[in-house]
């Protein structure tokens, strides 16, 4: 039984599977991020049954957080969704391109450049176009786990807590205690569930 | 834990070998993506509004108790050194301290959980375990996250569920994954073969290209592809499914390997042992390669005094970052290969000098086999 090597294995494949038309079989990649270094980090992710690789040099790929298996990849990679977006929206129209979320302003070929939506409105203003590419990220348009049910008016009690920190912190500030200790007794009532702790034992 | 430096200072939850199947399965971690209504998403918010958003997550942590167990870190608290520690330890993301803006992270005692404020969304609750445990980690998480639903309006769609900054986190915006050691599958070949296989029932398997090798430390990260059209028990159900049977396929794989070459797969794993305990300068990734031979070697019943925990631990403190914390002074990349040497020796030697009894049993291994040949 042959077996690969646990330390070198990879420079024997990776000579095995040789770089672009180079004649001794060594393979010598530019990375794809900044085009200049060796690329010698070669990220495989499979997609649908398709490889899919990336090949960077070792500082982008430690800037873009996929250097070590021990770290978190963020997910998806900005390089694989961006090609997503384009095949999904090269039949959009130069009209859909130009729509504009009345929310946050965010026009629709920002979207397309950056893959983040400015807000939650996004989705909205966006939907036509969105649809085509949601079904090709998730193979679906509907959501089907779990909804909180949201109710509009719900963060009051926060805001208004943190509108009395902010007093109250001035009132210090100032040295207008009278007024702190008043501010105080309004933010205890915001917590009328607050664990009473008997240190008296 | 109350301050960064007791953080650097604790073993993470995740590297013990506590949980189900450690001998394979590193560790099992959930991401939930939330984000508060009427606000702008960070990328695209000012620096009033991030505020904003910081404000109201703690308050609404305190109010719901989620705070009481943990402690907050703001973003202009966290200097360079202990942002590379908080990246090591998967607290935070690369991009989490890229710019000014203002960003909270908040982790509890133990490290099972945490949350990361302003990063892509407003809102990224995590939770992490040891071991094949996805279904604590995401019950850790949901407990949390329905805390704090019931005080925070979170920007949701009736059709299309949690929206997210980006839309390939929509829906569940659940992102459940496992770290998984693969050497058996690597050194019979037959991972590319899985690997296909899993990418078609909608998981991505990710390996890790380190130079000079096939896949760094033979570690793979597998994670659900999708967040809409799936429920998330459906999701958590078919990570666990697939997972479960990758541990399979491996163990296979492991029999094979030590039934048809006993000798040789044993040479690696002693060889491994060797360099580790022996070696002057050792770069991370070479640390990272050897000790998945040791790990293979604990599994198979070969290496005995030295257990999976004190592996992982060494993976972490291997890491620059930490390495230069638990040394005390910033290093150049060659005087860390030449102190992870010596941490790696420090820690090892203690276990190998107890393996007498396995040496022993080498000797007379090798004497049976020098006599059948």
């Amino acid at each position: 039984m042959k077996l690969a090597c646990m330390v070198c294995t990879g420079v024997r494949s990776r000579l095995r599977r040789g770089g672009p038309e180079s004649t001794l079989g060594v393979s010598e990649m530019k990375c794809e991020n900044c085009g200049s270094n060796e690329a010698n980090v070669h990220l495989t992710q499979t997609k649908d049954g398709k490889k899919v690789q990336l090949n960077l040099c070792k500082d982008c790929a430690r800037k873009k957080g996929f250097g070590n298996p021990l770290e978190d990849v963020p997910f998806p990679l900005a390089e694989f969704l961006a090609g997503m977006v384009k095949e999904a929206t090269a039949d959009a129209t130069g009209a859909m391109s130009e729509l504009e979320c009345p929310a946050c302003g965010m026009k629709f070929v920002e979207f397309t450049k950056i893959g983040r939506f400015g807000c939650g409105g996004c989705y909205k203003a966006f939907d036509k176009p969105l649809e085509d590419l949601l079904r090709r990220i998730h193979g679906s348009t509907i959501h089907r786990g779990r909804t909180p049910r949201s109710r509009t008016g719900k963060m009051a009690p926060l805001a208004e807590e943190i509108k009395l920190r902010e007093e109250l912190r001035r009132a210090i500030e100032d040295e207008n205690f009278e007024e702190a200790a008043v501010i105080r007794d309004r933010l205890r009532a915001l917590r009328p569930r607050e664990p009473v702790v008997d240190r008296t034992g | 834990m109350k301050t960064l430096e007791d953080l650097g200072n604790q073993p993470a939850a995740w590297l013990s070998d506590e949980g189900e199947r450690a001998d394979i399965v590193l560790s099992s971690r959930v991401r939930l993506a939330r984000n508060i209504a009427h606000h702008l998403y960070p990328q695209r918010a000012g620096i009033e509004e991030h505020q904003k958003v910081v404000d109201l997550i703690q308050v609404a942590t305190e109010k719901t108790g989620v705070a009481d167990s943990g402690a907050y870190f703001m973003s202009d608290q966290i200097d360079e050194f202990s942002r590379e520690i908080l990246i090591e330890r998967h607290l935070i993301s690369p991009e989490f301290l890229r710019d000014d803006n203002i960003r909270g992270l908040f982790v509890t005692h133990d490290e099972t959980a945490s949350l990361m404020i302003n990063e892509e969304d407003h809102l990224r609750i995590q939770s992490v375990g040891s071991g094949m445990n996805i279904r604590q980690a995401m019950a850790t998480a949901t407990e949390i996250d329905e805390k704090l639903s019931t005080v925070l309006e979170y920007d949701t769609d009736p059709r299309l569920g949690y929206l997210t900054a980006c839309p390939t986190n929509v829906g569940t915006g659940l992102r459940a994954s496992v770290l998984i050691h693969l050497p058996g599958l690597v050194l019979t070949r037959d991972m590319d073969n899985v690997l296909s296989q899993v990418g078609k029932i909608g998981l991505t398997v990710r390996g890790f290209y380190g130079e000079g090798s096939d896949v760094l430390g033979n570690l793979f990260q597998i994670s659900n592809q999708t967040t809409l059209g799936r429920s998330e028990e459906d999701l958590i159900e078919s990570l666990e499914k697939i997972t479960r049977q990758l541990i399979a396929y491996e163990e296979e794989a492991r029999n094979k390997l030590f039934g048809d070459a006993p000798h040789q797969i044993k040479d690696k794993i002693w060889r491994a042992l060797g360099i580790l305990a022996l070696a002057r300068v050792l770069t991370s990734e070479e640390v990272m390669n050897l000790l998945s031979a040791v790990r293979l070697g604990i599994a198979g019943g070969i290496v005995k005094g030295i257990s999976f925990a004190m592996v992982n631990e060494l993976l972490l403190s291997g890491q620059p970052a930490h390495l230069q914390r638990l040394m005390g002074r910033r290093m150049s990349p060659e005087d860390r290969d030449i102190a992870r040497a010596a941490l790696v020796r420090e820690k090892l030697w203690p276990a190998i000098r107890e393996m007498d009894n396995v040496i022993a049993d080498l000797s007379e291994e090798s004497d049976e086999s020098a006599g059948q040949a």
